[in-house]
């Protein structure tokens, strides 16, 4: 039976940092507004407790915070003239579910992206000339700057508490932070957080080099912390269980201890998990939103929920998903480059620089981050003059826990079972360490999202169908900046490193992240994006799409930061320009 | 045939493979663990004369437990792989949501694709292994005259070796697949919190240095860096 429930003015689709941020500003703007969440109701005391939270083969391996995969997946190929098949099991990357979405899960690394990479398209033709960017590398400047977002930048890293130190402060380059980030209204809300032995190393070695090492930035709260929402933040354990597991002492920032406990205690909000959006429904002549479909996955029943104003929230499948399944805007067509739904998808392209040390590492004592990082090869912050490639990413040390099950390298040449693996496994297991030399992953005319023709998910929506490979500026990028932290590693003084730069076709474990970026990206023209600066849907104004679905490339940085100060952006937009006069607030 | 059912089962108890039952490992099991003895003693006086299964066969238990003791064979660092419970690890795994196939995406068509796009068949991880077994059990017939567990170390570790290298020929099942699979589960059993039933009495995290839970560092974080530290570790079932 379908049911109509009562008319809200807003409503979000997945709970997540976007749509809690953007629900919560809504709110306060005096918005009744409907949070739809695909998962399960989730908090840190119900679900994130001592001892059963430090489970790695529940939470690692069985990925038990996770999106089911017999629920919803997606399908893989890569290129398109093959036959896309669907992640059985998640085997390519892991996606989150559930209230608070992959924010429950993340590692907590909190980077603002680099300025250039906001206008990349013109910064690289400017640098490098107009014929630099090959044809097939769809490169394209974001419609907003760094400057514009810094403001909400400084409000998401205030919201999550996060710490690190500054390199920039108001143009003043700072001694121990980052001095290539860009130009910070105010330093991190919390100091940085106590760098471990590898850390150390890390700094030493990099530092000799002459590099820029600075305190990755965590959201991992390096002391208790109230943020703006009154909400309490707790203090670390460097308890080496944060990717992949809820933080049962509140220390990981996530829209659960962040934002959501202000919202439910909110009148105006109303949170509703278990709804696993259909679709939207689109007025196409009137080119309005009207509201959302669900299906309520505890009763079965199909229900709309009429608004206003819809704000698609969810990852960058789901947003894209939707945005086919209500036919809004055109799709992409990788032959001809033309249409917008599903355009740039991008990933991350990540090396790995192993290494062995005489030092106690003691992995076991580990946060989200990995202590310390340089970000000399990140973005355009070096010449790619003759190089062959453009973008770069950082270099961090590993250090976010010492859990045995998939943590314990040694090296090349050693027996993978029997008393001779016993014997290296128990000798190197508190000695080794790895750099990870985390890349960006620049769009290519072929890497895209689409509708699955062939597989469905459980409530007969289409999967989405990604069709994804590194290209020849993901290898030679990857191949340089892993040759880096190779070099770091060999300065080190340890005698054994190995180099695992990103190679061969997409797929396996090696180096994956669940980073995933494009598919309804931001810009300037309709005819190459699907949102404006305001994250504004082109066709429907009264429809928004926030979250990584709206970069039209994937930097080096990781992307939760910019998710945040985008939900804030938007918001603003919303609350300040769009409330008072409902329309397009960008006209083509 | 060379192997008829019945010698199975009579070697499965007379190989005395099975460690401490897991209702030793939460009473007695801790305690009769005395100072001074090496791992593999621990384990001897603690294991039954056999160990129930919940859906494992005689032979996949036969075949699993001469597997794991040959990754994990019994030495100074830790007692041998069906001692420390793993093959009482895999079977649960195999008869629960994981091995029935509970997340998976089960929908077809089911197409054989590129290594790249991951697992395409329609098998459960407890159909899988089943049929892996039985494939790798053939196989070691036709190669060796025997099944695998009835081999004599240095032909396991050959054999192991082979299916590792991608060079086994099983019929009509990848052996490859089969062997990373195995090797994974192999892992798993041996390195997962003892909750689950391998790694009893935690001998793999006291190999490594691992000190397990309760892990709140925020003290010792500074005071803990570069130093050698020697923590007793601490499982789910130790803080429950």
């Amino acid at each position: 039976m379908a049911k109509t429930m009562k008319h809200v003015d807003a409503v979000c689709v997945g709970m997540g940092w976007a749509g809690s941020i953007m629900a919560r500003e809504l709110t306060k703007a005096g918005l009744t507004v409907v949070g739809l969440e695909r998962g399960a109701m989730r908090s840190t005391r119900e679900n994130f407790v001592m001892p059963t939270v430090r489970d790695e083969l529940k939470y690692r391996l069985r990925l038990e915070s996770m999106l089911d995969t017999s629920t919803e997946t997606i399908t893989m190929r890569h290129d398109p003239s093959e036959t896309a098949l669907p992640q059985r099991r998640w085997e390519l990357f892991p996606l989150g579910d559930g209230l608070g979405g992959a924010g429950v899960h993340w590692n907590g690394i909190t980077f603002r992206f680099s300025p250039a990479e906001f206008q990349l398209h013109s910064h690289l033709t400017q640098r490098y000339g107009k014929n630099a960017i090959p044809a097939d590398m769809p490169i394209q400047d974001w419609g907003v700057t760094y400057d514009d977002l810094e403001p909400y930048y400084d409000k998401f890293e205030k919201l999550a508490g996060v710490s690190g130190k500054a390199g920039n402060l108001n143009g003043q380059i700072i001694p121990g932070g980052n001095p290539f980030e860009g130009r910070r209204s105010s330093e991190y809300p919390n100091k940085p957080l106590v760098m471990s032995q590898g850390g150390l190393i890390f700094n030493k070695a990099a530092s000799g080099l002459g590099y820029h090492v600075f305190p990755t930035p965590a959201s991992n709260s390096s002391a208790p912390y109230t943020n703006p929402e009154g909400l309490t933040i707790g203090q670390c354990q460097y308890c080496g269980h944060c990717e992949f597991f809820g933080c049962e002492a509140n220390a990981k920032a996530s829209p659960l201890v962040c934002v959501v406990p202000a919202l439910l205690q909110d009148k105006k909000f109303e949170l509703r998990t278990n709804a696993h959006v259909a679709r939207l429904d689109y007025d196409k002549h009137a080119k309005k939103v009207k509201g959302v479909v669900y299906i309520d996955r505890l009763s079965g029943e199909e229900i709309t929920q009429p608004a206003d104003l819809v704000i698609l929230t969810a990852y960058p499948f789901n947003n894209t998903l939707l945005l086919r399944l209500s036919d809004i805007g055109e799709a992409y067509d990788p032959h001809t480059g033309k249409g917008v739904v599903g355009k740039n998808y991008c990933y991350q392209t990540i090396g790995i620089a192993g290494f062995f040390v005489e030092d106690e590492i003691n992995p076991w004592i580990g946060t989200g981050t990995s202590a310390a990082a340089i970000d000399d090869f990140q973005s355009d912050n070096f010449d790619h003059g003759g190089l062959g490639f453009f973008g770069g990413g950082y270099i961090c040390i590993s250090g976010s826990g010492g859990r045995p099950i998939q943590v314990r390298a040694t090296p090349p040449g050693t027996p993978r079972w029997g008393t001779a693996w016993k014997e290296a496994t128990a000798k190197y297991y508190n000695h080794n360490l790895s750099l990870m030399a985390h890349g960006c992953q620049y769009p290519h005319r072929t890497n895209y999202l689409d509708l699955d023709p062939t597989y469905k998910d459980s409530i007969g929506r289409p999967l989405v169908r990604m069709t994804f490979n590194f290209k020849d500026n993901d290898y030679k990028m990857s191949a340089y900046i892993t040759n880096k932290a190779v070099e770091i590693a060999r300065a080190t003084g340890s005698k054994v490193v190995t180099s695992l730069p990103r190679r061969g076709n997409f797929g396996g474990i090696n180096g994956f992240a669940s980073h995933h970026t494009g598919g309804a990206i931001m810009g300037t023209d309709p005819k190459s994006s699907a949102v404006n600066r305001y994250l504004q849907n082109w066709q429907a104004s009264n429809l928004f799409v926030i979250g990584g679905s709206a970069y039209p490339q994937a930097t080096g940085h990781n992307p939760t930061c910019t998710i945040g100060a985008l939900a804030y952006w938007s918001a603003h937009a919303i609350t300040s320009q769009y409330l008072k006069s409902p329309g397009a607030l960008v006209h083509a | 045939m060379v192997d008829q059912p019945i010698g199975r089962r009579n070697f499965l108890k007379g190989a005395g493979a099975a460690g401490t039952a897991a209702a030793a490992a939460m009473t007695g099991g801790l305690s009769a663990c005395a100072e001074g003895q090496t791992p593999a003693q621990q384990a001897q006086q603690n294991a039954p004369a056999s160990e129930p299964m919940m859906t494992l066969t005689p032979t996949e238990a036969a075949f699993l437990g001469a597997a794991y003791d040959t990754f994990i064979p019994a030495d100074q660092y830790s007692p041998s792989g069906t001692d420390c419970g793993m093959v009482v690890y895999m079977d649960r795994q195999l008869a629960g949501a994981w091995g029935t196939g509970a997340r998976f995406y089960r929908a077809g068509p089911f197409l054989q694709g590129k290594p790249e796009q991951g697992y395409q068949l329609a098998l459960t991880p407890r159909e899988f292994f089943a049929a892996g077994i039985a494939a790798a059990n053939d196989w070691s017939r036709r190669t060796y005259g025997k099944d695998f567990d009835r081999l004599d170390p240095a032909q396991r570790e050959e054999a192991l070796k082979t299916m590792d290298a991608g060079k086994a020929e099983f019929t009509d099942f990848n052996s490859k697949y089969f062997f990373d699979q195995l090797y994974e589960s192999a892992m798993e059993g041996f390195f997962a919190d003892p909750i689950y039933g391998g790694n009893r009495n935690k001998v793999s995290w006291k190999m490594v240095g691992y000190p397990g839970l309760p892990a709140t560092y925020a003290s010792k974080a500074a005071e803990y860096r570069g130093k050698k530290i020697n923590l007793p570790p601490q499982s789910i079932a130790d803080l429950s």
